[in-house]
């Protein structure tokens, strides 16, 4: 599941700061679209789709899995899952993908391989990370750091690469140096792209989550759907997938948060 | 007079699919300390190549480029770059902006801050300082570039059609600015630009290029006193250099065929 949500329409103000205001009426037509969703949903169940439990149900088996405290467990496991992945990733993606940007060599020697693992799946990875790296955390870990480094890296090559050269000439005549260019003009620069690879990163990176904790977890969101499937307990399927979705779109939110104040300076057209 | 910036044969030429591209065809030009030039011309005259090769950003393919007698190796805080596209760092305000350059030849913090204010208040900036490139006018981030290259204290300006991209107003008033600055504190001006009225109110010297190859077509000299004056646009002194520039850019003879 790859949560990306096209930045919405700011205002901008004379003073240089956006309002990240939303009309009253869009969120009244959210909550609209929410109550009508919920309201399908339990219509559904009372006329008898065999076995689908309705939202009452489904709220009922949370506050169980809340109150003994499985959900908060469950939760956590998947979030430093992901966080691991996502951080090892994204991190190893914008030196990988400056150094790619900046020097051709260093383009020419690794743009195989990532061109070519970017076309293979994350989870297509997962038996030979099963049998390279065994069933315990490090082949969940190594999956989705995966999928995050692979969806950064071409983010933050693409940001080196269209550094507008008349800023990096601006630099050169008032006697920049090369790493002062570099530390001064292309990260700035290229940070609006960075931000949006690791929101990308951060999709898919949610998105492999599931499939990994299929890989022999103990605990985990994912983990805990396939449990619930083998007893056919449909209620607590339908907790993980609303708390998978809940959790991928606060984490959405906060790095587009993140890349508004950033890069705020950045001119619309 | 003291040569500041010496053209020397200059050739420049671009390997093409199945040609060389001659940009700049054994160009020879000086330009006199303090003095004020401009070189206009018809796109791809060659006339922008001119200015990155004295700024160090392009180096000729044969020929020799000196300022001060001493061959352009790189670019350098000594001469001064302004860019069409103004090239304002965007993540900076006015003022960081400013102090870009003081910054990279590391003068103490007081005195940056003392040179960068000077710089903005002379292009009438000063209520701006804080603000960002997004929030400023196409003239006001040309004013910004301009206090950015003012504050190294260069003694070269290297100005790239800066002004092409303003309305007409916009345009007269930074170049009345312009010649006021430089009435002040003398520095040598190479001025590009493809507006003749421009290059004659400005100028001591109009370098008038001709395109295919690159080369230059003659050299007007401008014998009005400045300051410059708009009365003096409206003169017929002004109105007879302008013509003769404008025919030399405009009626110029048949290209030699390509090479």
């Amino acid at each position: 599941m790859t949560v990306i949500i096209a930045p919405e329409k700011t205002s901008a103000r004379p003073d240089g700061r956006r309002t990240v205001r939303r009309p009253r009426r869009s969120i009244v037509l959210n909550l609209t679209a929410v109550a009508i969703g919920l309201a399908g949903w339990a219509l559904l169940s009372s006329v008898g789709v065999q076995g689908l439990p309705g939202p009452l149900a489904v709220a009922a088996r949370a506050g169980e899995l809340i109150a003994d405290g499985t959900l908060l467990q469950d939760v956590l496991a998947s979030l430093r899952r992901v966080f691991l992945g996502f951080a090892l990733g994204t991190l190893l993606a914008v030196p990988v993908g400056f150094l790619m940007g900046w020097y051709p060599t260093a383009r020419g020697l690794l743009e195989p391989y990532v061109q070519f693992f970017r076309t293979i799946p994350p989870l297509a990875i997962i038996p030979l990370a099963i049998v390279l790296l065994g069933i315990g955390e490090v082949p969940k870990v190594f999956v989705i750091f995966l999928a995050a480094f692979l969806s950064s890296v071409v983010a933050a090559f693409q940001g080196v690469v269209d550094v507008d050269r008349t800023l990096i000439n601006a630099a050169r005549v008032l006697g920049a140096t090369d790493r002062t260019i570099f530390l001064k003009v292309v990260i700035p620069a290229s940070t609006p792209f960075i931000l949006v690879g690791m929101r990308i990163g951060l999709g898919s990176a949610w998105g492999t989550l599931v499939a990994a904790e299929l890989i022999a977890a103990q605990e985990g969101l994912g983990f805990r759907m396939q449990q619930a499937q083998l007893y056919y307990d449909l209620s607590t399927i339908f907790v993980g997938l609303i708390a998978i979705g809940v959790l991928g779109l606060v984490m959405d939110r906060l790095l587009l948060l993140a890349e508004r104040r950033l890069t705020g300076w950045q001119e619309r057209r | 007079m003291k040569n500041k910036i010496s053209f020397k044969d200059v050739v420049k030429t671009y390997p093409m699919k199945d040609a060389t591209f001659t940009a700049l065809d054994h160009v020879s030009l000086d330009i006199a300390d303090q003095e004020f030039v401009t070189v206009v011309g018809p796109s791809g005259c060659g006339k922008s190549t001119l200015l990155s090769m004295a700024a160090g950003l392009v180096g000729p393919t044969a020929g020799e480029v000196l300022v001060d007698d001493a061959p352009v190796t790189g670019p350098g805080p000594d001469r001064g770059v302004i860019f069409q596209q103004y090239a304002l760092f965007p993540w900076l305000t006015v003022r960081k902006n400013v102090e870009f350059g003081l910054r990279l030849a590391a003068i103490p913090a007081e005195e940056r801050r003392r040179r960068a204010e000077r710089a903005i208040e002379l292009v009438g900036l000063a209520d701006f300082a804080d603000a960002l490139p997004r929030t400023l006018s196409g003239g006001m981030k040309q004013r910004c570039a301009i206090a950015r290259a003012y504050a190294v204290n260069p003694q070269v300006l290297l100005m790239d059609e800066p002004f092409g991209a303003l309305d007409a107003l916009t345009r007269v008033q930074l170049q009345d600015q312009l010649l006021h600055t430089w009435s002040q504190e003398r520095r040598t001006v190479m001025f590009i630009t493809h507006d003749v009225d421009e290059a004659v109110y400005l100028a001591r010297r109009v370098v008038v290029m001709a395109a295919r190859p690159g080369r230059i077509q003659t050299i007007v000299d401008v014998d009005l006193p400045y300051p410059r004056t708009e009365e003096m646009r409206l003169s017929p002194e002004f109105g007879a250099i302008r013509n003769d520039v404008w025919h030399s850019v405009y009626h110029q003879p048949p290209a030699t065929p390509a090479a």
